[in-house]
């Protein structure tokens, strides 16, 4: 794509970051689940992945569906500063995307966590690999969180135990619609580090080899009998 | 005593079904219950409803369950009543069916259990449960069932040397037949490696109440379960054509003391015990008479504990069938064939009478592939209520 001065003007200004190592988590399943940063050419099967969801109002998976759509494409056309995309794929197939990006070098944003299989704790481990890369990685001081269902103000905000910043704003502010925002600070990431945060590292070549090629899932537990197969020839 | 017959069975998925009313779950498991038992033109012809349900009050700000129930699915006049007697409730709703059918009070009888706990948090829904603690003794101390749950397989292990791996093998057998159960909270298969063995197995598989973790644990689920009980020699019977009956071959109770630590070995569940010698003598069986078993595995070393208070093993040797497999589907006594309650849920006025539909299915031969007893005879279910102070074990039998 050529970058011509307008479309330059029209991306936003970048920091560097450095890269996610991937990691190995097994899960209760037995299944070996991937967890790594998304290349932009993958963009597309992770738009594929998430479309079906936006469908979806129980547990809130509609509006968090919907809006990492958004945040997927506005990451692949540069229209998001500092993003990252982060997938755990299980044999390729995608099981869960979190988004995220950075404000400036010390705050972090954390944007959403989207899981596609359930029940094996795969946005848990997504979303505490994404705190990893903030304050381990991109070694930040905090990363801001709000939570936009009850069962991620249960995960993030009781579990971790974060910091309520509601009374600091404006200052605080997380630029997801004003919902109040939680802080993460690397005090209390400590704190929980080891009852949080799991995988191994490196991956053994062979298992990273098969989540070399992303599958969007076949099925969804959210949406009873679909299959991605029947689908094709369809219109969305 | 007049012979009772389940003559129809019906279960709602057990899950989150917060956005539904608890009424409306409950009628919608009687309802498939009618259907099964073929008389949901003919449901008139119950003459009464027990309705067993625990937190309604609490949880869902309702009562009057099986009044509200009985008029929603169209039961009116019959006669009805709500049960609670904590976790026990369904299976005490059961033994008020048949005692109303044994007495002559009634032909026929409808046993629904349901409840709705996802509505509140789980910290909340924690709560509500350890209200059937003592107040003083044990509540205002923070006690929780979990809690009890932790100290009981703790000095379990270390009696009888019961091992981590040893429980997480109860799991993955629970979850494998879970998995194959419709209606099961969580069905999905688990591995000794996934929840035990690898490198990561401490944080997919926390510890909730040590040395108990997430996967020695129920979950907190939604849900109802419904039973059509008839008496076998009442005419009524001409309406129950379509499956074979399965008989209520026996059926007793037994209270334990309030508080644990009032009892003088806190290992020893005596109202487990009792319960299940009164079902035995009532049946005319011992526990080498039955095929399969499903017992109330709220944390899944009662699973443990309760098939050795049943007899089926001697004290501190049931890790060991569990090691040798004899407790899978496959095995020579099955345990929790539906998942238990660790796999299928644990809707906690539902799960007596969800218990009871498993056995009734498993003697049917109804059972979904890969969860199937072969041939069984006799069914036992323990439903466990408090910690151990009030419980109900009930043998089913192909007639």
């Amino acid at each position: 794509m050529i970058v011509d001065e307008l479309e330059r003007k029209l991306r936003p200004p970048e920091m560097p970051m450095v890269p996610y190592p991937p990691k190995l988590i097994t899960l209760a399943s037995g299944e070996k689940m991937v967890v790594r940063e998304v290349r932009r050419e993958e963009t597309g099967v992770l738009l594929e992945t998430i479309f079906p969801l936006i469908g979806v109002p129980d547990d809130f998976y509609d509006i968090v569906a919907v809006r990492m759509y958004s945040e997927v494409l506005g990451w692949y056309r540069y229209r998001v500063a500092n993003e990252f995309v982060f997938v755990g794929a299980i044999d390729g197939e995608i099981a869960g995307i979190v988004t995220s990006r950075c404000v400036d070098e010390k705050i972090g944003i954390s944007l959403h966590t989207l899981t596609v299989k359930r029940g094996l704790r795969v946005g848990a481990q997504l979303f505490a690999a994404k705190m990893e890369h903030h304050l381990e990685f991109l070694d930040q001081q905090e990363v801001w969180i709000v939570a936009e269902s009850p069962i991620g103000f249960r995960r993030w905000m009781i579990e971790y135990g974060l910091e309520n910043a509601e009374d600091r704003y404006p200052e605080i502010h997380h630029e997801l619609g004003g919902v109040p925002t939680y802080i993460l600070t690397k005090e209390i990431y400590n704190r929980v580090r080891n009852e949080k945060v799991t995988g191994v590292r490196p991956v053994p070549p062979e298992v990273l080899s098969t989540a070399d090629e992303l599958r969007p899932p076949e099925e969804y537990p959210q949406i009873p009998g679909y299959k991605r197969s029947k689908q094709k020839g369809k219109a969305s | 005593m007049r012979k009772v017959a389940i003559v129809g069975i019906g279960h709602t998925v057990f899950g989150n079904l917060s956005k539904f009313d608890l009424v409306d779950i409950m009628s919608y498991a009687s309802t498939n219950a009618l259907d099964d038992a073929g008389i949901r033109k003919e449901r008139k012809i119950i003459d009464q409803v027990f309705a067993a349900n625990v937190g309604a009050c609490l949880l869902n700000g309702q009562t009057g369950v099986a009044s509200s129930m009985a008029s929603r699915i169209d039961l009116e006049p019959a006669m009805a009543e709500s049960i609670e007697n904590g976790p026990a409730s369904g299976a005490s709703a059961l033994k008020c069916g048949v005692m109303a059918i044994a007495s002559g009070m009634a032909d026929v009888v409808m046993v629904t259990g349901g409840e709705v706990m996802r509505s509140v948090t789980g910290w909340e829904g924690t709560d509500f449960v350890a209200r059937m603690l003592h107040p003083e003794a044990e509540y205002d101390y923070g006690l929780t069932l979990p809690a009890f749950g932790g100290m009981f397989t703790r000095l379990y292990m270390e009696r009888y040397g019961l091992t981590e791996e040893e429980l997480a093998m109860v799991a993955v057998k629970d979850h494998e037949n879970g998995s194959k159960n419709p209606y099961a909270h969580v069905p999905y298969t688990c591995t000794l490696e996934g929840i035990h063995c690898s490198p990561n197995a401490d944080i997919i598989n926390n510890v909730i109440a040590e040395p108990l973790r997430l996967y020695g644990m129920c979950p907190v689920s939604d849900g109802g379960a419904s039973l059509i009980l008839c008496a076998m020699d009442s005419p009524k019977m001409k309406y129950f054509k379509n499956k074979p009956p399965i008989r209520v071959s026996g059926i007793g109770s037994a209270t334990d003391t309030h508080c644990v630590h009032h009892r003088k070995d806190p290992l020893e569940l005596k109202a487990v015990a009792l319960s299940a010698e009164r079902a035995y003598k009532m049946a005319g069986l011992g526990p080498q008479d039955i095929s399969f078993a499903e017992l109330h595995d709220a944390f899944v070393i009662l699973e443990l504990a309760i098939s050795e208070e049943v007899g089926f093993f001697k004290r501190g040797k049931a890790r060991e069938s569990v090691v040798k497999g004899e407790t899978r589907i496959d095995g020579k006594l099955p345990i929790n064939t539906s998942g238990g309650l660790k796999a299928k849920g644990h809707p906690i006025g539902a799960t007596g009478v969800s218990q009871v539909f498993e056995l009734v299915k498993q003697l049917r031969g109804e059972a979904e592939e890969g969860r199937q007893v072969k041939n069984p005879k006799h069914g036992l279910a323990v439903n466990f209520g408090g910690f151990g102070n009030n419980v109900v074990a009930t043998i089913c039998s192909k007639e």
